[in-house]
């Protein structure tokens, strides 16, 4: 969080120091054409609405089981993306599914030199479609937003995701469902 | 902070506003015909400016502009399934010569009531619509040929094809099929004719793209549904890795109609025009459509895979790379067709879909952009070369180089874009110099107006080597795609006035002393004339309840930009908007006794509000004689009906 916060600051000079020199401007957005947008828009994330049924960002936000999952989608950049009109189907893993992972993991996963690494597996997460539990059949493959696929076994009510994680609530949103789900799902090796 | 402080327009919008300021009294650029969706018409907007020049109207009713409300224009509407007030316009096809832009037609589809329509740059008007049967959802369609020989119809949804019509949803599998349709376009008056339809297996199409140059003879559909799926197609279309582009090779097809392949099905489809000497629409309903089956036309359609659900497919200037995006595919495949020749030639196949050959992906495909963004939906090209993708997931535009597959930016938009339009983009020339995105949400952009928000469209300069948002625009009713073309080829053609002499509406009065009104039985109709500031005549009597009236308004101005309006109080109807030189006609079934009052409702000049009159409406079975007249005072004077005189001329 302290990182992401850091960045924001470090973008936000950037821009600021870029508007002060007008001969410098047009470099400073060819350079990163989404610092300099983010900043003048806020995007649709920020748009203030508390009337509204919650995204499955918010929903995600909301939890306090679910924070290392919304620190990882700041650091991936994907809220802006979660915010659209979607529909998404967030497999959202727990603090404790993460902390199932080996030691350091998510540390590692974390660091912007590995920020593809972390998208990767974020949009394993994450496909394109809103698909209540009761959609879900034994034996049905959901394509996944990183392209793999996630396989689905349902056994005596019990929905289970490529063998290693378990649906333990499912949590409509304005933009599609979040699965709470007790493991991380690691997307196959990349081709 | 106070050096950020805007400094003109140039600072304002983050990139270079001032290239979208057209000063006073210059003209845009380009046209840029958008789809109108939902509202069933299509808007025109200046280029760079934005400026909405008009909305023409379609496929739905327009009120304003009399549309489908005038006797003349009712027909237009007409359908298989009768008169049919709305549709849903997705796309625009521009009329290409030698796959550039010439300025003549520009064709719309309706994707609810499957139709095609034209309209005719010389007038900006709807000059015909074709129904087309055998399709049900007309969404991959109006994409155009190398020279406009023809545009595409391809069905959405796949139905039920032939006399077999009643049977249960579940056996989509046996008994639903698609059909791509190729509508003629006649090369002289443009007039459309359906050719022939092709026969396919039961999956959806999405969109579609003509090749052009060495592929000019072949056409290309992406496909979804390949699942054959009939419910929750949400889960179900999307259970396959890869679905399908087809690739037709539209010349055989042709050389398969000639040589008597098709069989001739019986359908029903409406056939409607508008005659610009009678200034008035016909329509005839037409019961024959050649179809041709795969079975009997081998090496006409091959299926080639393309990564989960793709919309858009798009053919680069070269027409050598056929650009598939699969709005679920993490990635852009990207075709080529040298190597689609090459695995037909040698039978390059993995296996077959209902018959069909598939052609093998590694065999066909030039390569894949690799992590191009969320959601790619559709493509446009420059000239230089490169690609723009629009990713609906992720709210950007993705500029890649089509030979070398590399991404060299990537611009937000705001959010959710759907299609993409770079003036001459789909053609051999495209002129580049903008982007133009066609967004679905606007909540940060514009004063909110309800639960509802206009959506907009964000022009991008893309003369450089970054993309540079320039201007946002506000679109009626859902922008899908959009095309632009150089102001100049159009402009040059627009039509000013409708020569009086030469107007062959047989209700037309020819100056203001041919003016009259004739009763037919309990038909009424008042040939009535139009011009500054007056209409002729302006005060009827001898009308009864029970009559139907039609008020056929010849406007005699001949001056650009003068038309003439006419309402009247209570008419369950539109106005008539009547050009220079037109004559149109309202009807209208007075419900009650007593003096009506009708005006011109377009603003025409000073004593545009001295523009009016009256008629009288008496009880059925009354023996008030017919009168008409204008600018005949008499001494006032309180008499029985019956003391009336009789015609005034």
């Amino acid at each position: 969080m302290k990182k992401k916060f850091g960045l924001a600051i470090a973008a936000f000079a950037i821009f600021t120091l870029s508007c002060k020199n007008e001969n410098k401007e047009s470099n400073g957005t060819a350079t990163n054409s989404n610092t300099e947008s983010a900043v003048t828009t806020g995007g649709q994330e920020n748009v203030k609405d508390d009337v509204s049924q919650k995204d499955v960002v918010k929903v995600a936000a909301a939890s306090k089981d679910h924070t290392t999952l919304v620190a990882a989608i700041k650091q991936a950049e994907l809220i802006s993306s979660l915010s659209n009109a979607g529909p998404f189907t967030v497999f959202a893993p727990t603090n404790a599914a993460f902390d199932k992972l080996p030691a350091g993991t998510v540390d590692k996963l974390m660091k912007n030199e590995n920020k593809a690494d972390l998208q990767d597996i974020l949009q394993y997460h994450v496909t394109t479609s809103s698909l209540k539990a009761e959609y879900f059949t034994d034996g049905m493959n959901v394509g996944m937003v990183n392209g793999g696929n996630v396989t689905v076994s349902v056994k005596d009510g019990k929905i289970m995701l490529n063998g290693t994680a378990t649906i333990v609530a499912s949590i409509p949103a304005s933009n599609g469902t979040v699965h709470v789900i007790d493991g991380v799902l690691v997307p196959p090796a990349a081709k | 902070m106070q050096s950020c402080k805007p400094k003109g327009t140039s600072s304002a919008a983050g990139g270079d506003a001032s290239k979208a300021y057209v000063a006073p009294g210059k003209y845009d650029e380009f046209y840029n015909f958008v789809s109108g969706g939902f509202s069933g018409q299509m808007p025109v907007y200046g280029i760079p400016s934005g400026r909405l020049l008009r909305v023409i109207p379609v496929f739905s009713v327009d009120p304003e502009k009399g549309w489908g409300y005038s006797e003349e224009t009712k027909p237009m509407l007409n359908t298989s399934h009768g008169f049919v007030p709305w549709d849903d316009l997705h796309h625009i096809a521009l009329s290409v010569t030698n796959s550039e832009h010439d300025g003549r037609w520009v064709f719309g589809n309706a994707n609810n009531t499957p139709r095609i329509a034209r309209i005719d740059l010389k007038t900006f008007r709807t000059a015909e619509i074709i129904e087309i049967p055998n399709s049900a959802g007309n969404h991959s369609s109006p994409f155009i040929t190398e020279n406009s020989e023809y545009v595409v119809a391809g069905t959405r949804f796949s139905v039920p094809i032939g006399d077999k019509q009643d049977v249960p949803i579940d056996t989509y599998k046996d008994n639903f099929k698609g059909t791509v349709s190729f509508i003629g376009v006649d090369k002289t008056t443009g007039d459309m004719n359906i050719a022939f339809q092709i026969l396919t297996p039961g999956v959806n199409f999405d969109l579609a793209r003509a090749g052009k140059g060495k592929s000019a003879g072949w056409f290309f559909f992406s496909c979804y549904n390949s699942e054959k799926a009939n419910t929750l197609l949400e889960v179900n279309a999307s259970q396959k890795d890869k679905d399908f582009i087809m690739a037709v090779n539209w010349k055989k097809a042709e050389e398969y109609a000639k040589a008597g392949k098709g069989v001739k099905k019986q359908v029903k489809y409406a056939h409607n025009k508008y005659d610009e000497s009678t200034h008035s629409a016909t329509s005839k309903m037409e019961n024959e459509v050649l179809v041709l089956d795969p079975k009997d036309c081998p090496d006409m359609i091959y299926f080639m895979p393309c990564p989960k659900s793709p919309h858009g497919c798009d053919t680069d200037p070269t027409g050598e790379y056929i650009v598939g995006s699969g709005k679920l595919a993490a990635t852009i495949p990207v075709f080529s067709f040298t190597k689609i020749q090459n695995a037909i030639a040698s039978k390059t196949f993995d296996g077959d879909y209902d018959g069909i050959p598939v052609l093998k992906y590694d065999a066909v495909l030039h390569g894949e952009v690799a992590k191009p963004g969320l959601g790619p939906l559709h493509t446009e090209f420059d000239a230089n070369g490169n690609a723009y993708t629009s990713m609906f997931v992720s709210s950007e535009i993705v500029k890649w180089n089509v030979k070398s597959l590399k991404v060299l930016d990537r611009v937000p938009t705001y959010y959710s874009v759907g299609h993409l339009s770079v003036p001459g983009g789909p053609t051999k020339k495209p002129h580049g110099k903008y982007v133009i995105a066609y967004n679905k949400i606007t909540k940060d952009r514009y004063l909110p107006t309800g639960p509802e928000l206009s959506q907009s469209a964000q022009m991008y300069d893309i003369s450089g080597d970054k993309m540079k948002l320039v201007l946002d625009f506000p679109t009626i009713g859902e922008p899908h795609y959009a095309e632009a073309i150089p102001a100049e080829l159009v402009m040059k053609n627009s039509v000013k006035i409708f020569k009086i002499e030469e107007n062959k509406n047989p209700y037309v009065s020819m100056g203001e002393g041919k003016t009259k009104v004739e009763r037919k039985g309990n038909e009424v109709h008042v040939y009535m004339t139009a011009i500054r500031s007056h209409l002729t005549p302006d005060n009827i009597e001898g009308v009864k309840v029970g009559d139907v009236v039609y008020f056929h308004v010849t406007n005699l101005e001949q001056d650009w930009d003068v038309p003439h309006g006419f309402a009247i109080k209570g008419a369950n109807n539109g106005e008539l908007l009547v050009m220079p030189g037109e004559t149109q006609t309202l009807m209208w079934k007075p419900d009650r006794v007593g003096i009506f009052p009708f005006y011109c409702t377009d603003f025409c000049s000073a004593l545009h509000q001295e523009m009016q009159g009256y008629i009288r409406i008496s009880p059925a079975g009354s023996n008030v004689p017919l009168l008409y007249h204008t600018g005949k005072t008499k001494p006032s004077v309180s008499t029985p009906d019956t003391k009336d005189s009789g015609k005034s001329k």
